[in-house]
Formats: structure tokens, C-alpha cells, sequence
């Protein structure tokens, strides 16, 4: 049987993390290549660099950092974040991720995902998606890191990237994000009953219970949190034992 | 030194770093005279049958394929062990290496989540020096929408993703096949391509 993941997921600026983490026996707490190596010795099932560098230098570093991480850490790398043409994406695999999550970019600009996905394969085309609810069983797609809303039905949006040839899903829900209440069940339900692909649940993840339940009342096959594995509230290898306790399979 | 073959397709720096963090030395190759001085062959591949068959035929690399296979120990990762099968049908049928009879056909089984994406268990069905390392209990990392198709006497391992996946196959001489990608299944994956390190022609 396929086992459920659980994805860390790192914010990187400049080469560096953005939140502290205080990991024993890390020694440079900022360093993403020694954050990440912590990750795949707690279990991870994969990791998430997400760039948010505004610069041209900030990527080279960026890049350097995925290239340093994929000669020690052997667990997929997913990137996000600053792609924006074929290009990208080409220079972003060859650096060692084995996918590249495109957001804003792909709402703004479709074809993105058709063209990497024709190029690339499926399986390396991540589409992340920031979701609010507006109504009854309706939420929209926003872009910017959640701030500007596009007036895009959220399902539609989903059989769009689907038929373009999107490999996977990671849904973020603007309204559970930062609330550490659990993830947004309702809207994660939703999207997986209205695809074939695989959903990653993201956003709202406070406690060890958010994830079991993830897994047990949605089709998700994975879950991401950043700031709850950064500060050390949980390891990713506690929220697996817990998962497994409750009957979900874990690697 | 283990030959990584360079036909344009897929994920050879990883196999690349997997191996040099192993300590196995190796190359990026694209010529048919490093195939045939290389101990051992590895293929990788991420993408579609079709047009990974017809960059290996661009390459010229089909035929030395095919020999050397037969004389030393062969490894094909993801796509580079579905090409090893006599047929695909992705895309309409095309020839594959047919190192192992067999062939690649669409994972259809209905509400199946496709790609087939994450960690799945390895259910061992026959034994396998690759797998001489292994325990019971070991996951790996897999990426695909197409399976194999392939006797039993063949499958050394399978996972269960709407029935039986063929996640390990070996011929019972030099070919072996992964469907699964060892270079990024943690320490299980690290084992597996050592343990293929340490075989002898």
C-alpha cells in the first residue's frame, strides 16, 4: 500500500532559512542544506525549498543551496517559487529538484504547466494553489502569496491543471493558514473528489492530530507544514509514529 | 566504473550524486565505447516510453545496449526499466530493448489516484542480490502511470497500488530493472544501488 507523506517545507531567502530553527546539532541554524539533511534524518518524505528571493543573485545562491542538498539528502526535492518560464524550470531540475511547484505563475500563465509538463513529464509539474472560501461549498484562487484574488472558481481551476498535465496538487487554504486549527477539510475534500491526481494538504497544521486527521477524512496523500516543524513544536518522525497509531501507513 | 547513461532523458545527476555519495565511481556517458568498457550500465530515464526509446535510437546506443547487457551487470531506473521490456504502449506500441519479456501498459484500475506517486512497500517475491540488504518492512520512492507486465519467475519484488506493481525485476542473470527510483529512496534506495555496486561480471 502507498504510505501518506509528510513534507517539511523550508522558506529560503537569499541562501538562507527564513525562520530560525534551532535543531540539536545543527550547527548554523539558517543554513537550508543542513535543515533539510535534519528533515530526511527525522524521516521526511520529501522536502519543499520555497525561494521567495526577489533578486538574480538571491536565485544563483538559491540554486547552489538545491544543488549542495541533492549530493547528501536522497528523498525528492520539490522547488517553488521564482519560476516563471521553460528555462526555469529546466535550470531548476538540473540543480537536482525532482519537481517544481509553480503557483502564481501558472494562474497568470497556463501554459506553463502544458509546456513542462509536455518537456518535463507530469510527474515534476507541482501546481500550488492558494484557495479562500467565498460562499457555501466555493472557494477562489489567489495569487501573490494569497493576495490578490482572481475571481477563479476553485474546482475549475483544478480540471484546468489537470488537463494541461499537472502531476500533482498542493492546496493551501488561505483561511486555515497560520490558524494552527487543522487543515481545511471541507475545501481539501472538495478538490480531491474532483481529481485523479495527487493532493498534498497544506495550511492549519497546529498539532499532532491535524495530520491523522488529514488522512482520514480527505483523499490527501500528503501533508506540508513549515513553521510547526521549524520551531521544533513537532519532529516530523513524532507526527508519523502518531499517524501510524492511528492506522495510517507511513514509510 | 559504473557507465550513467546520457541519452537526454531524466534524472542522472541524481543517480549520479547517489553514487558518488556511496563512494561507486562513475560517469555520465553518451559514447559506445565507455558502455563497453564500463563494469556495469546504468539507465535512467523520467518521461515518456516513446520518446526515450527514440533518443536511445538517436543515440546509437541501442545495439551496444542490447550486447552488453548480456555480459555485465545492467540496471534501468523508472523509464529505464520499462524500456527493457519488449513492448510499450504509451502513446501507441513501440519496440522496447527487450531485455526482459514483458510489456508497459497504462495503470488503469478505476478511482486509482494517478501518477502512482510516493512510498510504497517493496512485498519481496523471488530472491534477488539486490534485495539481500533489504528487510521486510521497506518502503521506496515511486513515480509512474505505466507498469509492467511480466511473468512472475521475473518480479524479484512488487508493491500494491490497485494490484501488483512489479517494483523490482531481474532476469536471473545481468539485467536488472527498478521501477522505483533507488537514488531517492533514502537509506533502502542507498542500499539497493550499493548492493548493485558490489556485483561482478
Amino acid at each position: 500500500m502507498l504510505a501518506k507523506r509528510i513534507i517539511p517545507c523550508l522558506d529560503v531567502r537569499n541562501g538562507k532559512v527564513v525562520k530560525g530553527v534551532n535543531f540539536e546539532g545543527v550547527r548554523d541554524v539558517g543554513d537550508p542544506v543542513e535543515c533539510a539533511e535534519e528533515y530526511n534524518k527525522q524521516g521526511a518524505d520529501e522536502i519543499v525549498f520555497y525561494d521567495i528571493t526577489a533578486s538574480f543573485e538571491g536565485r544563483g545562491v538559491f540554486l547552489d543551496v538545491v544543488r549542495e542538498t541533492a549530493k547528501k539528502v536522497f528523498v525528492p526535492l520539490t522547488v517553488g517559487g521564482g519560476i516563471k518560464t521553460v528555462d526555469d524550470i529546466r535550470e531548476t531540475l538540473r540543480a537536482g529538484a525532482d519537481k517544481v511547484s509553480v503557483n502564481s505563475q501558472a494562474v497568470q500563465n497556463p501554459q506553463l504547466i502544458k509546456d513542462g509538463a509536455d518537456i518535463f513529464g507530469s510527474q515534476c509539474i507541482c501546481v500550488g494553489i492558494d484557495a479562500k472560501k467565498i460562499a457555501d461549498r466555493k472557494w477562489t484562487v489567489y495569487i501573490n502569496g494569497g493576495r490578490v484574488d482572481m475571481g477563479i472558481d476553485l474546482i475549475d481551476w483544478v480540471h484546468t491543471i489537470e488537463e494541461l498535465g499537472a502531476g500533482e496538487i498542493c492546496l493551501n487554504s488561505i483561511d486555515a493558514d497560520g490558524t494552527k486549527e487543522g487543515f481545511d477539510i471541507e475545501m481539501l475534500r472538495a478538490v480531491c473528489d474532483n481529481c485523479s491526481i495527487p493532493v498534498i494538504a497544506s495550511g492549519g497544521a497546529g498539532k499532532i492530530g491535524d495530520f491523522a486527521e488529514v488522512f482520514e477524512k480527505t483523499g490527501a496523500t500528503a501533508a506540508l507544514a513549515a513553521s510547526l516543524f521549524h520551531f521544533r513544536e513537532l519532529t516530523v518522525g513524532q507526527v508519523k509514529d502518531y499517524c501510524r497509531q492511528h492506522g495510517v501507513i507511513m514509510r | 566504473m559504473i557507465a550513467i547513461i546520457d541519452y537526454g532523458a531524466g534524472n542522472i545527476f541524481s543517480v549520479k550524486n547517489a553514487l558518488d555519495y556511496l563512494g561507486l565511481e562513475s560517469a555520465l556517458v553518451k559514447d559506445e565505447k565507455s558502455v563497453r568498457e564500463a563494469d556495469k550500465i546504468i539507465l535512467p530515464g523520467v518521461g515518456a516510453f516513446p520518446a526515450a526509446m527514440e533518443m536511445l535510437d538517436k543515440s546509437g546506443l541501442v545495439p551496444v545496449i542490447r550486447q552488453e547487457a548480456k555480459r555485465k551487470p545492467f540496471l534501468g531506473i523508472c523509464l529505464g526499466m520499462q524500456v527493457i521490456f519488449e513492448k510499450g504502449y504509451e502513446f501507441g506500441e513501440h519496440e522496447g530493448l527487450g531485455l526482459i519479456p514483458g510489456s508497459v501498459r497504462k495503470m488503469e484500475e478505476p478511482g486509482l489516484v494517478i501518477p502512482h506517486m510516493g512510498w510504497n512497500k517493496l512485498e519481496k517475491l523471488n530472491d534477488c542480490p539486490l534485495l539481500e540488504n533489504i528487510g521486510e518492512e521497506e518502503f521506496v520512492y515511486f513515480v509512474h502511470s505505466y507498469k509492467a507486465h511480466t511473468e512472475d519467475r521475473y518480479i524479484a519484488a512488487y508493491s500494491q497500488y490497485g494490484g501488483r506493481v512489479p517494483a523490482l525485476v531481474w532476469d536471473g542473470n545481468f539485467v536488472y530493472g527498478a521501477q522505483f527510483h533507488p537514488e531517492k529512496s533514502g537509506n533502502t534506495g542507498l542500499n539497493i544501488l550499493k548492493s548493485f555496486g558490489g556485483l561482478i561480471k
